[in-house]
């Protein structure tokens, strides 16, 4: 066994919303360069335990590590600032706003000199050129930066999360759900986005539901079930119903074999 | 630029959200302009100006509410009790005006403060915040005023009532401050990182939360700065009446803003408007207001159809949020 | 990507759809509203500006005006404010009127002083403003005053009230209206006098705003009887007021006629309730009178006639149904002979 040290790294988060408990002592590792799904049925805990390493909420018990060191993320701003992407569920685009603009919220870049530092003065062009460039980077068609995102298709939103994810990110990228709601076409397109982003060296957390497409991109398969780990699989040593089955607490003998194989892989 | 920069422009103004204010506000004037030959006239426009100029000043407050998906209910009673706390001061207890005038400001700012700290601090819903603080500053209006009109005030707290000529028609200054607040809110809504993250947050709060946008900070700020400018259109009030009145604010203001701010086709459920339409919506109000009296029609008209309007203007905007989202 | 198509039509074409519906709306609308004829030309515009538009003492000021107007070939401009106390209507009101070219306003000021600003500049366009019914506080502030001795309303029925409790233990209610309202003033301190107490009277129960209205009255009274039940004389600025005032007694379970309630206005309504018993005394004033004297003093001065000045009583009579001695009254039958509304 000969495995690198994680790049991302918790032990025993637990989150409780009142009587209930989202997560139960939940484990994680994520190793550089490799695309890791999160796969559970409703209500295991997938969308707390990466909003937990995002810094999108704040665990009540147990610690995360990125890079080795111990992190304590009290904002999602703190998430950023560590390098770390996500794109929601839903979403997090304004509407109302610009694709470029939309890409550079919350960082946005101003004009040098007094324009940008007394009068606050937004480097408009400055922001577009550099939205551009990263879409183009990445390999996305956008015949104008300036649309509003509100005029855009499900999908085309669903193109700038990601990419906005992907332009910014340092360490890591987390999506959850990022093809949910997606047609044919361009689940194709959000899926090579994800490949080009690992080409690049980061990592990929993906929630999915859709087992085909985990199955097609996961190097490995952490799979959750009431709030905490239960296994992690790879596609090449399990099947996709085995992977079902562990996920929705299968009978002791089915798990026993799915687990068996598991460690054997090791 | 070439051609296609040139027709991206064009083509960017057409869509423009504030078009379909714009065109109604054009119509209108059009419309009176044949009907009576005293409407297109500078002086009038100069009238129609100043009788905008107050609700023109709490309606930028309350676009800044409204962009968030918030209300503000207490816009003309926060009002009128900054306004009579500058007159009263300065008629009754002798203060001087500046001070006077300040400290009435302060106030309004204080109960945006309050606003703002109650929104994201307890998370009340801003309708009922408002709605407490609309009971509360009618009181204290009352109160401190026992009742009484102030007059006789200090030429400083007079000023923006004041006039100025050019060729041949009479401006207030207090019109040109409506003007240069306007400019300046819009720099901020369309310029700075600030005008996004409002817009951002009134969208989806959460959403723009997990985007690494403080937007506790940014609601907090637009309360704050909604205070403001009911403490500027105090000050403002006070020059087109010359009076402390404790009457003031309680009629018509509160919903007048809120009509601006739907009229120039911002929505009530935040995320999306311009600060330009509003300008436009309060002046479609005036305009109405003095074209009928204009033309011999009783002004209780106006309010029929200004009511058609604002049902209009949400029917448009509830179509395009729909389809769009 | 592929860029959207339609989706940057949509604002234009409902931007275009929204100026239509208006164009429509105020199509519709000013034609039905203007129906009346707009009369061009050299005709004489009178500007009319009330209180609110609901209270039967303006409504009949306004359909006075209208007459007087139409009788004189004039045009009548109307506006109000939105309550009894909306002084901003007010002024934008004058101000329009003056810009539609109005050689006179009648008004009904809502606050003594809030409009003297917008009524100054009037005049200084040289507009003739006569005020009705309600003082402006300097007088000076127009140039005329066209108006019930509202203090002599008051004194008559203080009299009267005086009279009718004499020799008993009195426990005195008044309803005014809002603060800063000279009309209040001026009838509540008539009051007073009429029966010969002073401001602070220990038989003065509870003075309350009941808005010079009914729906706002009722309340004030409920809540007068609360702090003390054994009210036997009311006071009301104006004969809707009473009317609530009646209803919260009656409601209360107290025998309105052991209240001796007195009011001011003497409209048709309000005599018709003294005949009833609900009302003892009320001070008749002329709102016809002053509307149709308003008009025509615009009218007057509008054809190179002086401008009116000073004050004009326009009248006042005490309408009760049982006459007292030492109290001048003319009976219920010449109240209603007399009566408006």
């Amino acid at each position: 066994m000969n495995s690198p040290e994680p790049i991302l790294e918790a032990r025993g988060l637990v989150k409780k919303y009142g009587q209930v408990v989202a997560l139960n002592g939940a484990d994680f590792e994520l190793y550089p360069g490799e695309i890791l799904a999160i796969i559970g049925d409703n209500g295991a805990g997938k969308s707390t335990l990466i909003k937990a390493l995002s810094g999108a909420l704040q665990p009540d018990e147990g610690e995360i590590s990125l890079g080795g060191e111990r992190i304590h993320f009290r904002s999602p701003r703190d998430a950023q600032r560590a390098g770390i992407e996500t794109v929601y569920q839903d979403l997090a685009v304004a509407p109302a706003l610009d694709i470029a603009s939309n890409v550079f919220l919350g960082r946005e870049t101003r004009r040098r000199g007094p324009l940008g530092s007394l009068l606050r003065l937004l480097d408009k062009r400055g922001m577009r050129r550099e939205a551009r460039r990263q879409f183009e980077e990445l390999g996305i068609g956008v015949q104008s930066i300036g649309e509003a995102v509100g005029n855009l298709s499900g999908g085309q939103r669903q193109g700038v999360a990601v990419a906005r994810a992907a332009a910014w990110a340092r360490r890591l990228v987390i999506m959850d759900e990022p093809t949910a709601a997606l047609g044919v076409k361009e689940t194709g397109q959000v899926l090579d986005l994800i490949k080009r982003v690992r080409e690049r060296g980061l990592p990929v957390i993906l929630i999915s539901h859709d087992m085909p497409h985990v199955f097609e991109l996961a190097d490995r398969i952490h799979i959750m079930r009431l709030g905490r780990r239960v296994a992690v699989v790879t596609p090449k040593t399990h099947t996709m119903p085995e992977a079902v089955a562990i996920m929705t607490g299968a009978t002791p003998s089915e798990l026993d074999n799915a687990l068996t194989k598991e460690r054997s892989a090791e | 630029m070439g051609p296609t920069g040139t027709l991206q422009l064009v083509r960017r103004v057409i869509t423009a959200p504030t078009v379909g204010p714009f065109i109604a506000l054009v119509v209108t004037m059009a419309f009176f302009s044949l009907k009576t030959d005293r409407f297109f006239q500078a002086e009038n426009f100069s009238l129609v100006l100043q009788q905008v100029m107050i609700v023109g000043v709490l309606a930028i407050g309350q676009t800044l509410v409204i962009l968030t998906a918030g209300i503000d209910l207490s816009v003309g009673t926060v009002m009128a009790l900054g306004q009579v706390i500058m007159t009263k001061l300065a008629v009754a207890n002798g203060v001087p005006a500046l001070p006077a005038l300040l400290l009435g400001i302060l106030v309004c700012v204080g109960f945006g403060v309050l606003h703002g700290g109650l929104v994201t601090g307890v998370r009340l819903p801003p309708f009922i915040i408002t709605l407490g603080t609309l009971n509360i500053a009618f009181a204290l209006t009352h109160i401190i005023s026992n009742d009484l009109t102030f007059t006789g005030l200090p030429k400083l707290e007079l000023f923006w009532g004041r006039t100025f000529n050019i060729s041949g028609t009479d401006f207030t200054y207090g019109v040109v401050l409506m003007l240069v607040l306007y400019a300046l809110a819009w720099y901020g809504l369309n310029q700075t990182a600030w005008g996004r993250h409002v817009y951002a947050t009134g969208d989806n709060r959460e959403a723009a939360r997990l985007t690494g946008i403080n937007t506790d900070r940014v609601l907090l700020s637009v309360y704050t700065l909604a205070g403001l400018s009911y403490g500027i259109a105090a000050w403002l009030l006070i020059g087109r009446t010359q009076v402390g009145d404790p009457n003031a604010g309680q009629t018509t203001e509160n919903l007048d803003s809120i009509t601006a701010v739907v009229l120039g086709g911002t929505s009530l459920f935040g995320g999306r408007g311009t600060i330009i339409g509003t300008l436009i919506g309060a002046l479609i109000v005036g305009v109405f207001r003095n074209g009928l009296t204009l033309i011999g029609v009783s002004v209780i008209y106006q309010y029929l159809v200004t009511g058609i309007l604002v049902i209009l203007a949400v029917s448009v905007d509830q179509f395009l949020h729909r389809r769009s989202g | 990507m592929r860029h959207p198509q339609g989706g940057e039509r949509r604002p234009w074409r409902f931007g275009l759809l929204t100026a239509l519906a208006v164009l429509v709306v105020m199509a519709v609308v000013v034609s039905v509203a203007a129906a009346k004829p707009t009369a061009r030309g050299a005709t004489v515009k009178v500007g009319l500006i009330t209180k609110d538009a609901t209270n039967p003492f303006f409504v009949k000021m306004h359909a006075g005006a209208n007459a007087a107007a139409s009788k004189a070939g004039a045009e009548l401009i109307y506006a109000a404010g939105k309550s009894s106390s909306d002084n901003a209507g007010q002024i934008t009101a004058i101000e329009n009127m003056v810009t539609a070219g109005v050689k006179g306003i009648l008004i009904t000021v809502a606050d003594a002083k809030a409009e003297n600003a917008a009524i100054a500049q009037a005049r200084a366009k040289g507009v003739l403003v006569i005020a009705l019914d309600s003082p402006t506080s300097p007088t000076t502030a127009v140039d005329a005053l066209f108006a019930t001795n509202n203090f002599n309303a008051g004194v008559f029925i203080g009299k009267y009230a005086r009279a009718a409790t004499k020799g008993r233990k009195v426990t005195i209610a008044m309803l005014d209206e809002h603060a800063g309202s000279s009309v209040g003033a001026l009838r509540h301190n008539g009051f007073l006098k009429g029966f010969g107490i002073k401001k602070n009277d220990k038989q003065i129960a509870c003075v309350a705003n009941g808005g010079g209205q009914q729906t706002q009255s009722q309340p004030a009274m409920e809540n007068c009887l609360q702090k003390n039940p054994n009210i036997n004389v009311l006071y009301t600025i104006n004969e809707p007021s009473a009317a609530g005032a009646w209803t919260a007694l009656k409601n209360a379970g107290k025998k309105p006629n052991g209240v001796t309630i007195v009011s001011v206005d003497g409209g048709c309504a309000g005599v018709r309730n003294v005949r009833a018993g609900i009302i003892d005394a009320t001070s008749q004033q002329y709102p016809l009178r002053m509307a149709s004297l308003g008009v025509a003093a615009v009218v007057k001065f509008a054809n190179g006639g002086a401008k009116a000045s000073g004050y004009t009583d326009t009248g006042l009579n005490l309408i009760a149904k049982k006459p007292l001695k030492g109290v001048p009254s003319k009976s219920v039958k010449y109240g209603l002979a007399n009566c408006w509304g």
